[in-house]
């Protein structure tokens, strides 16, 4: 494994080629090796390990913790996709754990009970990638900043209520219209309102689109949620509880795939939402007690 | 053809000089435009499509996305398998009734570079894993560097062409190859990039940095007839 010696930079870029090659992809929720394989074979791009889906997080209440790395493994070995796993905000010891057991990607996740309410882990000082997740610019290019090589929507997790990951996909994007449309000499009072670094604003503002791959996450449960996030922008989609809290997990999630592909095929989508039976019941923004995307700005 | 092909080398060697490619793609872009026989399909179910499209883009050459088997009905002469999650796009190749008919073009001879995941779209076996298009004569490792900590780039030789940036994402290597398959790169002992015919794969992405070269050794192969010998001559 002498190979692993590299530059830090050439690190941070096959971490952000990584996401590269999950776009036009579904990233499922699953919490044993059984349905890491009902996710691959639907057509996942990568599942995300954990031992309870966001949906049940909430229902259970408590404190929620990293995953049993026992549990992870039993997925790492059952399925050949990418395999995720979610850290607490700020809990860098979680994430060496993680990548002591060769995961492909750590989510530094709103989902569980942040450990830090001041810092979020210093992305920077570890050789595997992080996804994070933003609101807006600003809370993404701050995690950017932080080392993050992928950024997700904050969609209200566990909810099956879109409403959130539209709102944060639109604010983003038209931030970063926004920006794409300053002159030059305007971007340094625009980096301190957003409080980013300088140059990822630059970098915004030429490219016309955040340094790295953005995803939709939180609340997608039908081929059309996953289709409306991919017309509003995002390069692909997690789904969380909207597979296995629905009633026929396999059918959904493989109806969710081909619409994330065929976005804009309606006859398509119109196809794929034939007959999948129960979605996840979900619950709206405004019932719920705990919003999980106010958690590390 | 012979008319395009007096157009190459488009672009000078050195693609990893920013400056000069984007002066090189205005003129490309201007020289070539009205000239619609230069079109690529690049199959866009899931992963890396994009880069491979700009890629082509900067050598001046029109791409059209493969979504749906009726995308297989427009022109193009030549094919893209980008990287992405070769289990995905076998899935969807299948879901979308697409990968009968596009065997069957790569089958009677339409140029083919697959990358990564497309590597495994092609490949004849793979070991531990589902075959989908199963045409070209090699065996492929799945996930041969094991997870993403196993994921590198280097700088190696690849025959026809010279030394080349190579990112390895997750990658496969091929294991062995058939009597009938050029290896034209290998990297720490295991083949990386090959070619049988009209099929080119590599194991890395050369659609991830800027250096052209293999897209462009790839469109000689669209152009000039799919020999080796004469790609080579032209780069």
């Amino acid at each position: 494994m002498g190979i692993l010696i590299f530059m830090t930079n050439d690190r941070y870029e096959l971490n952000k080629n990584l996401a590269q090659m999950l776009k036009g992809g579904v990233i499922m929720d699953v919490t044993t090796p059984e349905q890491a394989v009902i996710a691959q074979d639907a057509g996942a791009c990568a599942v995300m390990a954990l031992e309870r889906i966001p949906a049940d997080i909430r229902a259970a209440g408590g404190v929620s913790r990293m995953s049993d790395p026992k549990m992870i493994h039993g997925i790492q070995k059952a399925v050949s996709i990418p395999v995720m796993a979610k850290v607490r905000i700020g809990h860098f010891v979680e994430a060496q754990i993680l990548q002591a057991i060769d995961i492909d990607y750590i989510d530094e996740s709103e989902v569980l009970t942040p450990a830090d309410d001041a810092y979020h882990i210093d992305k920077t000082s570890f050789s595997v990638p992080f996804v994070c997740g933003a609101k807006n610019l600003g809370e993404a290019l701050r995690r950017i900043a932080e080392g993050a090589s992928m950024i997700r929507t904050k969609g209200e997790p566990g909810t099956g209520d879109v409403v959130q990951a539209v709102r944060h996909m639109r604010e983003m994007n038209s931030q970063i219209r926004e920006v794409a449309g300053l002159r030059d000499d305007e971007l340094f009072e625009k980096a301190k309102q957003l409080e980013v670094p300088v140059e990822l604003l630059r970098s915004v503002h030429d490219n016309g689109r955040l340094p790295v791959v953005n995803f939709a996450a939180g609340g997608v449960a039908t081929p059309a949620d996953a289709s409306l996030m991919m017309q509003l922008g995002a390069e692909g989609v997690f789904v969380g509880s909207g597979i296995f809290k629905s009633g026929d997990p396999a059918q959904r999630a493989s109806a969710i795939v081909q619409a994330t592909t065929n976005y804009n095929d309606f006859d398509l989508v119109a196809r794929v939402s034939e007959g999948l039976g129960q979605a996840m019941v979900g619950i709206n923004e405004n019932e719920i007690a705990l919003l999980m995307a106010e958690r590390g700005k | 053809m012979s008319d395009t092909k007096a157009h190459l080398p488009l672009v000078d060697a050195a693609g990893d000089d920013a400056g000069s490619e984007s002066h090189d793609v205005g003129d490309t872009v201007g020289h070539d435009s009205g000239d619609s026989s230069r079109v690529i399909g690049v199959l866009a179910l899931q992963g890396a499509f994009i880069e491979h499209e700009k890629m082509l883009g900067k050598l001046g050459i029109r791409t059209v996305e493969i979504q749906q088997r009726g995308d297989l009905e427009q022109h193009f002469t030549g094919l893209v398998l980008p990287g992405g999650e070769s289990t995905v796009q076998g899935k969807l190749l299948r879901d979308l009734n697409m990968l009968e008919p596009l065997r069957q073009l790569v089958a009677g001879g339409l140029p083919t570079f697959g990358t990564c995941a497309g590597l495994l779209l092609l490949a004849k076996h793979v070991e531990d894993g589902d075959t989908h298009l199963a045409l070209m004569d090699i065996t492929a490792k799945r996930n041969a560097y094991g997870r993403q900590l196993g994921s590198f780039f280097t700088h190696a030789e690849m025959t026809g062409i010279g030394t080349i940036p190579m990112t390895f994402i997750r990658a496969p290597y091929i294991e062995s190859v058939g009597k009938n398959v050029q290896i034209l790169s290998e990297v720490n002992g295991h083949i990386v990039a090959a070619q049988q015919g009209n099929m080119l794969v590599t194991s890395f992405h050369p659609e991830l940095n800027d250096d052209l070269s293999v897209h462009r050794y790839f469109v000689n192969m669209t152009e000039s007839g799919h020999s080796l010998d004469q790609a080579a001559d032209i780069l």
